[in-house]
């Protein structure tokens, strides 16, 4: 027994360095099914607090670039206005300014709500981005999330007043995606090296791709709306293993500047949610 | 001033500075990440005990995680260099570090030759596990050698700057 506490007196510090560096090892390593414990919700609402002041100087900073990027999408949306376009089709009428009803059935499956982005990493291997708005305002985990002008990633967790988003760039993050011009479907992730570039993989060799293409999400992706916009094609790779084209795309989105987000709500969430479990139990 | 609110102090403005400026700079050549924060522990005077040191280093390296959101990942770093550091100040003073009181690392209660290596090799001790557990989990070795190398020549280089702009020269005993 002495000797034990002869032992434990004379390797104190080195058992407390150990202890700690292992603490801090299982947050590393248990990284990935880590949203919903305890550290996210402490962190969260510490850092978001904090984040949330200096924003105001930041917002005040970047006020001019912001405007010019809000007019932009104002144009863009007035195009959309029903005045602005005629309507060929009996069947179908104007609601409100944006919503189309159906003689037959709402048309309606997204929901965009606006929110502020309060705090934004690029060059992290695993990036996110931190919204003022959350489960109190109907933000849940794995919406989409949209900036102005593309597509900026996925809620992963949502506390009461402040949601964390995963960007596109973050190397966990799996987007399917497809080119504008309508074939050539693939998968968007990030290497971790460039953040304005993202990497394209499995689209098949048959397709004609050009530098340029724009890459848009997919109609098939049960999560995002589809056609917005990721990216442009900046370089056209072959695979020689898997036979198919790696391309890297630049984001259309910067995300070192990202002010303002948009979170989607997809109305047919639920129902998408509960076909799936149907089908995974049986 | 006190020893103790000169610390706090630092403490305040190096998280500042880490954590709200220099987080905002984009990587060069899309590697080197300016990490400067450890220069707290640096510079803690000699008599601090060696529990205190770990402790301290513990919770510096997880409030900085909270904000760059790398759960344990700066925290084990800060661990290992604040472990570290006591064998390498007897290593390159052989007195007995409870002789200097409240003195604390400097060049001029070190000697320049000496302080400029007990930085250098606890800047890359830093900055080599940080970027090694980052391996770990993904990439390659190569990219990640090449990131140490641009990582640590920036925090060297912000480090000489703090060194310039804060004028610790204690009087010699």
């Amino acid at each position: 027994m002495r000797n034990i506490f002869l032992f434990l007196k004379k390797y104190a510090i080195l058992l407390l360095f150990l202890f700690l560096q292992m603490i801090s090892l299982v947050m590393l390593f248990s990284y990935n099914d880590f949203h919903q414990t305890v550290y996210w919700t402490l962190s969260n609402d510490l850092s978001g607090d904090i984040n949330e002041r200096i924003n105001v100087v930041e917002e005040f900073i970047s006020l001019k670039t912001e405007n010019e990027n809000l007019r932009a999408q104002n144009a863009l949306l007035l195009e959309q206005l029903s005045v602005s376009n005629m309507q060929p089709d009996t069947t179908s009428q104007v609601e409100n300014a944006l919503m189309i009803k159906d003689s037959t059935k709402v048309t309606r499956q997204f929901i965009y709500m606006p929110a502020k982005v309060l705090s934004s990493s690029v060059f992290l291997q695993q990036n996110y981005i931190m919204l003022h708005r959350g489960s109190d305002q109907g933000i849940k985990p794995n919406m989409a999330v949209v900036g102005i002008g593309g597509l900026i990633g996925t809620v992963v967790y949502a506390s009461k007043n402040i949601s964390l988003v995963m960007s596109l760039i973050n190397r966990d993050s799996k987007v399917i995606a497809v080119l504008k011009k309508g074939s050539g479907l693939g998968e968007i992730s990030w290497d971790g090296k460039d953040p304005s570039i993202l990497l394209l993989s499995k689209v098949p060799k048959t397709i004609n791709v050009n530098k340029g293409d724009s890459i848009v999400t997919s109609p098939y992706s049960d999560r995002f709306p589809p056609g917005i916009l990721i990216g442009f094609v900046d370089k056209v790779d072959f695979d020689q293993e898997t036979n198919t084209f790696r391309l890297k795309v630049k984001t259309a989105i910067d995300f070192n500047s990202v002010q303002h987000a948009y979170v989607v709500n997809n109305l047919m969430q639920p129902e998408i949610d509960q076909l799936k479990e149907k089908v995974k139990k049986e | 001033m006190n020893l103790i609110v000169k610390n706090i102090i630092r403490l305040f403005l190096v998280l500042f500075i880490q954590v709200f400026i220099l987080k905002k700079i984009p990587p060069l050549h899309g590697m080197a990440i300016p990490y400067f924060y450890f220069i707290l522990i640096l510079w803690l005077p000699y008599k601090i005990s060696r529990s205190a040191l770990l402790i301290y280093a513990f919770f510096l390296g997880i409030i900085v995680d909270i904000f760059y959101k790398t759960p344990g990942l700066h925290s084990a770093a800060s661990l290992l260099l604040a472990y570290l550091r006591p064998f390498v100040v007897n290593l390159l003073l052989p007195k007995e570090s409870t002789e200097w009181g409240e003195n604390a690392p400097t060049r001029f209660t070190m000697g320049f030759m000496q302080y400029f290596t007990y930085v250098i090799f606890l800047t890359i001790v830093h900055n080599a596990y940080l970027i090694f557990l980052e391996w770990m989990q993904f990439g390659n070795l190569l990219y990640f050698t090449g990131k140490l190398l641009v990582t640590t020549f920036i925090s060297l280089l912000l480090i000489l700057i703090s060194e310039m702009l804060v004028n610790r020269k204690t009087s010699y005993r």
